[in-house]
């Protein structure tokens, strides 16, 4: 079952539809509801190696449904410390749950500085209401 | 893209089920409701039911009918009795697909030719060009809707009788005068109901109080892919010929038609390249245009729904098209590995 539309207050979220959730020098990284419920259910996510870094604004992997590919851009600079093999063997965990069982990557942050440029929950859910 | 898109008599009823719309050859049309993948699976396990009333209907009448077209499609008319229908190519000079089409034998002198959307005006023109004194070939299209109801308790959800493959019967659906063809593009049992233009909402009414799914042209293509049936404009067209193709059964090489020389050669030298099916080995979907090593290329991918893999279709020098061939693609500059199959890639157990 697809997660009923959501953007937790906890997030800093990208306008490329990625959010962060901020725990220490390190983020756990993902794609908000909004993204995940344009593709559809998700059939494939194609991860970063652990070990490699990852660049603000940059694109990481790809998310693929059915129908469709997407760039997943990192919403900020780091090392891959841990993807979420959960998603890689069962991406339509993303669409079940997109905060929780369905984040992708946790890496440890290059530049703690960059957190300051992402949107809050109220910043990303007004970008939506414009689209 | 036009800027005007058409609409099927049923859109309205797409956007109150809250589909959602893409363009696809001219028409604003459903790609899904629920999802694809929960739709694909009520076709492979029960019933589900596909507007396609983009595709094109031409009526050929007239005491030469049978000539003009034995002349124009590949496959043999001779063959065809009333209340049977038959697929079938319209070829060009060169043996290329202008479409594939199914012709159904509606009377003794009279043909109906269920053709692609975006064909619909090429296939019309071509016909027409062709015409000779006592045939005659109209567009009725726009008089007509058509719904794919598919899937193995299709036609038991529709209370309609069991008939053979590729016949025809003139009846009713819950009040509605339907001609009921035992015919389709998933690779399940079922029909496809056609239906006056001003019928359409009720029939789909109908057909939906019955319990089948509505399901959009993702699942749609989907499914197709799984049994390996071709897509005009991906798998095959007026560039590729039927033989290299492996439409070869379509066609009746010793009678005359359009570009019957060239099949003919391609037959006996040969074909240089073939479309072939095959699974991903790897973690990876392919897609349309995605070079194949060894000079191949994608003509259809995605993933599939009932094997949970990557799945595809495409031409490859005739040496590598053999089953259980490695092939490599090219996913986006990753090398992935692909296994060909023998066609279709999915078959029901048992």
């Amino acid at each position: 079952m697809a997660a009923a539309e959501s953007y937790p207050d906890d997030l800093r979220y990208h306008e490329e539809h990625d959010w962060a959730r901020i725990e220490g020098n390190e983020a756990v990284l993902g794609i908000t509801w909004f993204a995940a419920d344009a593709l559809g259910e998700l059939v494939h996510f194609e991860a970063p190696e652990v070990g490699s870094t990852v660049a603000k604004d940059q694109s990481y992997g790809e998310v693929e449904s059915v129908k469709a590919v997407s760039d997943v851009i990192a919403p900020l600079s780091g090392e891959v410390l841990e993807v979420n093999g959960q998603v890689v063997d069962a991406p339509e965990t993303v669409n079940e749950d997109p905060y929780g069982t369905g984040w992708l990557l946790r890496i440890r942050l290059a530049e703690s500085g960059e957190v300051d440029a992402l949107l809050d929950a109220g910043a990303y859910r007004e970008l939506l209401a414009q689209q | 893209m036009p800027a005007t898109l058409l609409h099927t008599p049923l859109h309205d009823r797409h956007v109150e089920l809250g589909a959602r719309m893409v363009p696809f050859a001219g028409w604003e049309m459903p790609v899904q409701y629920e999802g694809v993948i929960p739709e694909h699976r009520a076709v492979r396990t029960d019933a589900g039911v596909f507007d396609v009333s983009h595709m094109g209907e031409l009526e050929v009448e007239g005491p030469r009918a049978r000539e003009l077209l034995q002349g124009a499609l590949s496959n043999d008319l001779e063959r065809l009795e009333a209340g049977q229908a038959q697929y079938t190519l319209l070829t060009n000079e060169d043996g290329g697909i202008i479409d594939d089409l199914i012709a159904y034998r509606v009377g003794e002198h009279s043909y109906l030719l269920v053709v692609n959307a975006s064909n619909r005006a090429n296939v019309y023109a071509w016909l027409k060009e062709r015409e000779i004194a006592g045939s005659d070939v109209r567009d009725v299209s726009d008089d007509c809707a058509l719904l794919a109801v598919q899937g193995p308790h299709a036609i038991e959800r529709l209370g309609l009788p069991a008939a053979p493959a590729f016949t025809f019967a003139e009846t009713f659906v819950d009040g509605v005068e339907v001609m009921v063809n035992r015919t389709g593009y998933t690779g399940e049992d079922g029909c496809e109901l056609l239906c006056m233009t001003e019928d359409a909402i009720r029939l789909w009414d109908a057909v939906l109080e019955r319990g089948v799914v509505p399901c959009g042209l993702g699942a749609r293509d989907t499914l197709r892919l799984e049994v390996c049936y071709p897509l005009h404009g991906n798998d095959i067209g007026p560039d590729t010929d039927a033989i290299s193709a492996g439409l070869g059964w379509t066609c009746a090489l010793e009678k005359e038609f359009e570009g019957v020389d060239v099949l003919r050669r391609v037959k006996a030298d040969g074909p240089e390249r073939r479309l072939i099916a095959f699974v991903m080995e790897e973690k990876a979907i392919p897609r349309q245009g995605m070079p194949i090593d060894g000079g191949g290329e994608v003509t259809s991918g995605s993933h599939s729904p009932m094997l949970e893999i990557g799945i595809g279709m495409g031409y490859v020098p005739a040496a590598q098209a053999k089953p259980e061939t490695e092939l490599t693609i090219d996913v986006r500059g990753r090398p992935r590995r692909a296994r060909v199959v023998k066609k279709p890639i999915y078959k029901r157990e048992g």
